[in-house]
């Protein structure tokens, strides 16, 4: 559990230090993501089971995502400081905002299925 | 409350403790009322976290700066939990390599969409510019967005505002938008889920399917990369 918690955190730590050290604007986490990735990948390929802690880096992995709605939580509560712009322009801003969010997931998702059908995988359940 | 300080509540209300555990009630509570009312998806945990916690603040008087030094332990693991995202993508990794064209197809689309549409709705409104420049960024991962923000010169604050926002109304809007289209494709609903809506639309996805959840996961990392370049681009052609 320590150790696996202290693998994501080096990844992310590393990450950021990319980032910064490149100028990149991409997120760290982004960049330590793609890290854990390539970890994974080369530890079931070239790392012997048998040296591997007894928990693998997954259960914690999950553990983190099973609470990733939470994490948002106190992002959230902050929009409170800026209650006088919502007061001004909300309604406007929440218009913009929702019509724009229903035509990025038609767009998105209209664009994946197609493209997957043309393929010949087919739309339907895929497990 | 604050009529009558106590000390005991003059400490409390100021140590990280309390701020830290209230936050976690709430979301228990909120999320129990989601789990029983079948992830109903007006039910969303954080939206309605957001408004009880921002309640108890108001209501005793508590500036966010003390909330967030509570607070800031749950949201520090935001970035873990990013990494964390790799996880779910490995497991499912031979499902995303095959679904390797829809996803960029999908990407660029999404992402394009996405910019476009809200600058043009926001001037449709009539908008003025810095707020439209400010939500140009608003479906990718808050951090991500206020560094977007703050590159082209628009404030960092209005496009947290418009993130979390944004992510609330994808994660209650995928489900019945998927459903009505009658779209049985995981991957295609989790990847839309998680490029409209960043995390708060990964979470959704990861409630209903792990599957899911996994697409959306990989649709916010590659947004958050594509839409930074994005962003400034458009800006300066639609904005001016």
């Amino acid at each position: 559990m320590i150790a696996n918690l202290a693998l994501i955190l080096l990844c992310q730590l590393i990450g950021e230090a990319v980032v910064r050290g490149a100028k990149l604007v991409v997120p760290g986490p982004v960049i330590g993501m793609g890290l854990l990735f390539v970890y994974l990948i080369v530890r079931d390929r070239y790392l012997s089971s048998e040296r591997e802690p007894k928990q693998k880096v997954e259960a914690t992995a999950k553990g983190l995502l099973a609470s990733l709605a939470l994490l948002f939580v106190p992002a959230g509560v902050g929009v409170t400081q800026n209650l006088d712009l919502i007061a001004d322009r909300g309604i406007a801003i929440f218009l913009a905002l929702t019509v724009s969010v229903i035509a990025t997931l038609l767009a998105t998702v209209l664009t994946f299925i197609m493209i997957s059908r043309l393929m010949g995988s087919g739309g339907e359940s895929t497990d | 409350m604050t009529d009558s300080p106590q000390p005991l509540w003059v400490y409390l209300s100021q140590s990280p403790l309390l701020w830290l555990t209230v936050t976690l009630l709430v979301f228990v509570v909120a999320n129990l009322a989601s789990e029983l009312a079948g992830r109903n998806p007006l039910m969303n945990p954080v939206l309605h976290s957001i408004w009880i916690v921002s309640s108890v603040l108001y209501l005793t008087g508590t500036s966010y700066p003390t909330y967030f030094q509570g607070a800031q332990f749950i949201h520090f693991l935001l970035g873990p939990a990013t990494v964390a995202l790799a996880a779910p993508l490995y497991e499912h990794r031979k499902l995303v390599s095959a679904a390797l064209l829809p996803m960029l197809a999908a990407l660029i689309v999404g992402s394009v969409t996405a910019i476009v549409s809200i600058i043009l709705l926001a001037e449709l409104v009539g908008l003025p510019r810095e707020v439209v420049l400010a939500l140009a960024p608003k479906s990718v991962t808050a951090g991500v967005a206020m560094g977007i923000s703050d590159a082209i010169g628009a404030n960092p604050a209005v496009t947290v505002v418009a993130t979390v926002m944004t992510g609330v109304m994808g994660a209650i809007l995928v489900s019945p938008i998927m459903n009505w289209l009658g779209i049985s494709d995981y991957r295609a609903r989790g990847f839309a889920a998680g490029l409209a809506s960043h995390g708060l639309g990964a979470a959704r996805a990861f409630q209903v399917n792990q599957i899911a959840g996994a697409f959306a996961g990989m649709a916010m990392g590659l947004n958050a990369f594509i839409t930074s370049l994005l962003v400034p681009v458009m800006a300066k052609l639609l904005v001016g």
